[in-house]
């Protein structure tokens, strides 16, 4: 039987499992967003509006939080079409700024004060979510879907070219990613019991593409080792207590040098699967 | 009072200008974002700090603060730029967040977490000119800022190296054909770039006479967003658009209440990037990928 401790460890991989993912999923497009701390917030923020005062079970909580995040991915997903590499990086970042003040003044959910009261975010739920989200990418992968995001990412142009909806493929990447980011965000609320603000801040945003980073930009399951090793690590390194930012800072710095596209190529995965699915070839 | 918030919202400003410029140097050379200038600001902010109350006076302090910034931008470069050159810009961008990260750190364990307060001895009189309450720091940072930009106006257009600058900007190939030295370039860009920010640092640490080290993120995004709505890459847009920051942000917290403040600012910064991406005075439509 786990520790709670390490129960705690567990649960917590799993929100980042998901967070890493909503940036992840923007980024398949070739879109990186600085601002997914604005969608976990109002996933957040509204699944614990939903629970905390009008008494909704968490479930349909959760679902009404992820599902209104995504549906403001989409908004700003389709302006943010007209943005390419570091502008849509800076538009998505000052739409995080605008999300963290929205509720830095918004009185219903307590303003800079927070709000408390929320519970029930159980290691079962957070992995059940993981285990739906993880088997969705693992068919996307091999569908038709995948492989035209793919094409997305890898050149634009020769995508709409060969009739590809480009404009539909990446907003809804963006607006997919949103909810899984509000989906993090209510799990989160629900498992921390107190959320405010200064939560949401831009560092959370960072922090979730360096969990694609780590892993590797190009497949999804790299997310997971990543968002693991970020969230055990500063466990393992306590030793470092208060250069632990400048730690994961410099991290990310020698990881770019050395492996621009995250620790683990698709070519790895490409390879294994190969090998399994056509021994011959 | 009408006047005295336009005063205040211009002082706001310049620093804005000045990050700005400091963003959208490099931008518009190398067609990369350093985020870690909002960190370079930061230190310069407490590099002036510890000179001034040391009893070091205002203008060597300054003068210090800036060489010492510029260095740092140059660490900067050294390792979050130029082992990526190639690379797609969104790398060297999260690298800059990589090394902001690092700064930040550093200035929390070298100053800590607490904000820390000018000594006063800088923090000079006050005096009424007509019905407007001006103090002479105030003067102090206008005048700053509007040498240091009228300097770096004459160095992109006058000297050598500016035109070296402004030829890798055109077209880095037929530069470095035509015999540009590039890292020569990119060296002095850089350290200008930190310079810069480190005065506006030293200057904001003036303006506000308290700085903690979270600032770098805090004014570093409204560097940003200046850099922006001026036009990315175009320095006269910078610095027309500081002002025009500070002085919508200033009003606004006065007429509308403290809460809509970011809201103004990054509105603006949206609003430019989604109707006018070349910005206010951007003319010529950049590729933006």
């Amino acid at each position: 039987m786990l520790s709670d401790y390490h129960q705690t460890l567990l649960l917590l991989t799993g929100i980042h499992v998901l967070l890493g993912w909503s940036a992840y999923l923007p980024l398949a497009t070739g879109q990186l967003s600085l601002g997914n701390a604005g969608f976990m917030a109002v996933g957040a923020y509204t699944a614990s509006l939903l629970t905390v005062q009008q008494k909704w079970p968490l479930l349909p909580a959760l679902v009404a939080g992820a599902l209104l995040a995504g549906l403001l991915g989409l908004l700003v997903g389709l302006p943010a079409l007209r943005l390419r590499g570091i502008y849509l990086a800076i538009a998505t970042l000052g739409f995080g700024e605008i999300v963290r003040t929205f509720f830095l003044n918004f009185e219903l959910t307590g303003g800079p004060m927070g709000m408390r009261g929320m519970s029930g975010t159980t290691l079962g739920l957070v992995w059940g979510w993981v285990l739906l989200a993880g088997v969705t990418f693992f068919a996307l992968t091999h569908s038709r879907l995948g492989l035209s995001l793919d094409a997305v990412h890898d050149d634009e142009l020769a995508a709409e070219l060969i009739g590809l909806d480009v404009t539909a493929l990446k907003v809804g990447a963006f607006g997919a990613g949103a909810t899984l980011a509000g989906l993090g965000g209510g799990l989160y609320a629900h498992y921390i019991l107190f959320i405010e603000p200064g939560a949401f801040n831009f560092l959370e945003s960072i922090t979730m593409v360096l969990f694609v980073l780590l892993g590797g930009m190009r497949t999804f399951w790299g997310t997971v080792i990543g968002a693991t090793v970020f969230t055990l690590l500063p466990d393992l390194l306590r030793v470092l207590q208060d250069w632990r930012g400048a730690f994961f800072g410099a991290l990310l710095v020698v990881l770019l040098i050395l492996r621009p596209w995250g620790l683990l190529p698709r070519g790895t995965l490409r390879l294994g699967l190969g090998r399994l699915a056509a021994p011959s070839g | 009072m009408l006047i005295q918030q336009l005063i205040n919202g211009l002082m706001l400003g310049s620093s804005y200008a000045l990050i700005g410029v400091a963003f959208t140097l490099v931008l518009g050379i190398f067609d990369m974002l350093n985020i870690a200038i909002g960190e370079v600001f930061m230190l310069g902010a407490f590099f002036g700090l510890t000179l001034v109350s040391r009893g070091v006076p205002f203008v060597p302090s300054l003068l210090i603060a800036m060489v010492l910034s510029g260095l740092v931008n140059l660490v900067v470069e050294r390792f979050a730029f130029r082992p990526l050159r190639g690379a797609p810009p969104v790398i060297p961008l999260l690298s800059s967040i990589g090394f902001s990260m690092l700064l930040q750190d550093a200035a929390v364990n070298v100053w800590g977490p607490e904000r820390t307060q000018f000594p006063p001895s800088i923090r000079v009189v006050s005096f009424e000119v007509g019905p407007v309450l001006v103090s002479t720091v105030q003067i102090a940072i206008l005048l700053t800022a509007v040498v240091l930009m009228a300097t770096l106006h004459l160095i992109v257009r006058r000297t050598k190296i500016g035109r070296g600058m402004r030829a890798v900007a055109e077209n880095p190939e037929a530069a470095s054909i035509l015999g540009v030295d590039a890292r020569r370039v990119i060296v002095t860009t850089f350290f200008v770039s930190g310079a810069l920010a480190g005065a506006a640092g030293m200057l904001v640490g003036l303006t506000f006479s308290v700085i903690s080290p979270f600032i770098g993120i805090e004014i570093g995004l409204k560097g940003v967003a200046a850099m922006v709505v001026g036009g990315a890459g175009n320095i006269p847009g910078a610095m027309l658009a500081g002002p025009i920051l500070g002085i919508a942000e200033v009003l606004s917290v006065a007429y509308l209440g403290a809460a809509v403040r970011d809201v103004v600012v990054y509105g603006l910064l949206i609003l430019t990037l989604v109707v006018r991406p070349q910005g206010l005075l951007g003319a010529v439509e950049r590729p933006r990928v």
